[in-house]
């Protein structure tokens, strides 16, 4: 059933698509029918396949690059104070200034390349990770820090081996979020000045009105965005297994717990 | 049983450790003033009280753990107390990510001693096996009952190897059976130390405790302790215990009444 339920979902999604052209009698350059999208995609698949894999490297490296960044910037704010007080609202106000509004600034900088796009990954990804990783640096419990304390531990050891790994659950919910906004900055980017990406696709093939390539573009860049965040998701289970789950949906008391 | 390991320190001879003038403020309010509390070396030492009059905070004013100014520790021996502390609080305090043996190695870990060798493995698993867990080295701390779980915080109490232990009632939130089976098991294993047990149930402190103070007032002060004969454990069912339990209920309920 887990491995169904994506398709089930899928085919859902098509039909409810299908039927949205069929009983609207939209023409092909507004919405384009599923098979026709598919036709699409096969027919320039080599194509579409080719800039998926610049996007995806895109995505990846950004991913990479933002984590890396967030993990150690964390880590600073959270072992100076002073860097805590001057540095956090800086980085509160790079985040405030929307993305779209420094691509092209970043691609004048930084060219037309992969370059702009990893960066503009990377700057997206950063906060949150940055965000998250500190609140769990900052959230140890006051009672390991007092039994630490009454074992002679340095300040680096209690960082080490008590405050990383209590914050590693908050850092994993960190990279899930930046996870599924990695492929924003990536096509952003490529929206802006490209010559390669699933972006630079999809806004020539608008111009062009192959509006049916453009969805063939958007489904393959929603494929590869589910897929990074399912595998970064199982990735980071593995990571922090020892940290127990509960379900929230399941917190209501059963009839049966409590005999009349 | 295995044979039990040897502790590194011979604890014969446990200072005493005395606190003079303490003085804790909570949020402008003193919560004591001039308290002077004299632990005897090498015993052990209850202390009983209502809940919020200070005595965890007496605990961690001790181990150092709070910056309280103008009360000065010292022990009997003339050497600081820093260093010679074994801090057992009312949680576990174990990590939830380490193994049941990492927790027993903690204090080794966090004293960047490096990695612990095949001595400190052999010792930590003997202290494991005297506090009844064999074959759950590997086991996350989560896999163990609650019991479990403060038989391997006493592992690790007593990894430590120091000559004074501060514990913060730390049987209080296991049952009545497995309470009193760890209470005698840490009876047993820190005989000879000098020990500060913080606890709330008046029979207990007189089991356990070769000095029994309660704390009570506004600010809080300790009065007169009394001294139950023979050795610890005792016996419950000792009617002179029995005795001086009342005793020590009729001026837990004063001390309730006043506050």
């Amino acid at each position: 059933m887990r491995l169904l339920r994506p398709l089930i979902i899928l085919a859902g999604l098509v039909v409810l698509w299908q039927a949205t052209v069929s009983l609207l009698a939209l023409p092909h350059y507004i919405l384009p029918a599923p098979a026709r999208v598919a036709a699409a995609w096969w027919d320039r698949s080599e194509s579409i396949l080719h800039h998926a894999s610049v996007t995806g490297a895109e995505i990846l490296l950004g991913l990479a690059l933002g984590a890396t960044l967030g993990c150690l910037s964390a880590l600073v704010l959270a072992s100076y104070r002073p860097a805590r007080r001057w540095l956090m609202p800086v980085l509160v106000v790079s985040q405030s200034i929307p993305v779209f509004a420094l691509a092209p600034i970043l691609v004048l900088w930084l060219g037309y390349g992969m370059g702009s796009k990893v960066a503009m990954a990377t700057l997206i990804i950063y906060f949150p990770v940055t965000a998250a990783f500190l609140d769990g640096l900052r959230r140890t419990e006051p009672g390991w820090l007092d039994l630490a304390r009454t074992m002679g531990a340095s300040r680096s050891a209690i960082l080490l081996h008590l405050r990383i790994p209590a914050a590693l659950p908050a850092l994993a919910s960190g990279i899930r979020v930046a996870t599924a906004i990695a492929p924003i900055g990536a096509v952003v980017g490529e929206w802006v000045g490209s010559s390669a990406g699933l972006g630079f696709m999809m806004l020539h093939a608008n111009a062009r009105m192959q509006v049916d390539v453009m969805f063939a573009a958007l489904f393959t860049l929603g494929v590869m965005a589910v897929s990074l965040y399912y595998a970064v998701d199982a990735a980071l289970r593995r990571f922090v297994s020892w940290q127990a789950e509960t379900d929230p949906s399941r917190d209501h008391n059963d009839a049966r717990s409590f005999p009349q | 049983m295995t044979a039990s390991p040897k502790p590194f320190t011979r604890p014969d001879t446990a200072p005493s450790v005395t606190l003079t003038g303490a003085r804790l403020e909570f949020g402008g309010v003193p919560l004591f003033e001039d308290l002077d509390i004299a632990v005897e070396g090498g015993r052990w030492t209850c202390l009983l009280g209502p809940s919020g009059v200070g005595k965890t905070s007496l605990l961690r004013l001790i181990a150092g753990l709070t910056d309280a100014a103008a009360s000065a520790v010292s022990c009997g021996d003339g050497a600081p107390i820093a260093g010679r502390i074994a801090y057992m609080a009312q949680q576990d305090l174990l990590l939830p990510w380490a193994t049941v043996l990492d927790n027993v190695l903690l204090g080794h870990r966090l004293r960047g001693e490096g990695r612990p060798g095949g001595e400190e493995i052999a010792r930590a698993r003997a202290l494991l096996a005297q506090v009844g867990l064999v074959g759950r080295d590997g086991d996350r701390p989560a896999a163990l009952s609650g019991g479990q779980r403060q038989r391997v915080a006493l592992a690790r109490t007593l990894m430590e190897d120091r000559v004074i232990v501060l514990m913060d009632e730390p049987f209080s939130a296991v049952d009545a059976i497995t309470r009193y089976r760890l209470q005698e098991l840490a009876a047993e294993l820190l005989a000879g130390r000098t020990v500060l047990l913080v606890i709330h149930d008046p029979m207990e402190a007189l089991r356990l405790g070769d000095v029994v103070h309660v704390m009570a007032g506004h600010p809080a002060r300790l009065d007169r302790p009394l001294r139950p004969a023979g050795t610890r454990p005792r016996d419950p069912a000792d009617p002179t215990l029995r005795d001086m339990q009342v005793d020590l209920l009729r001026r837990l309920t004063a001390a309730e009444g006043k506050s």
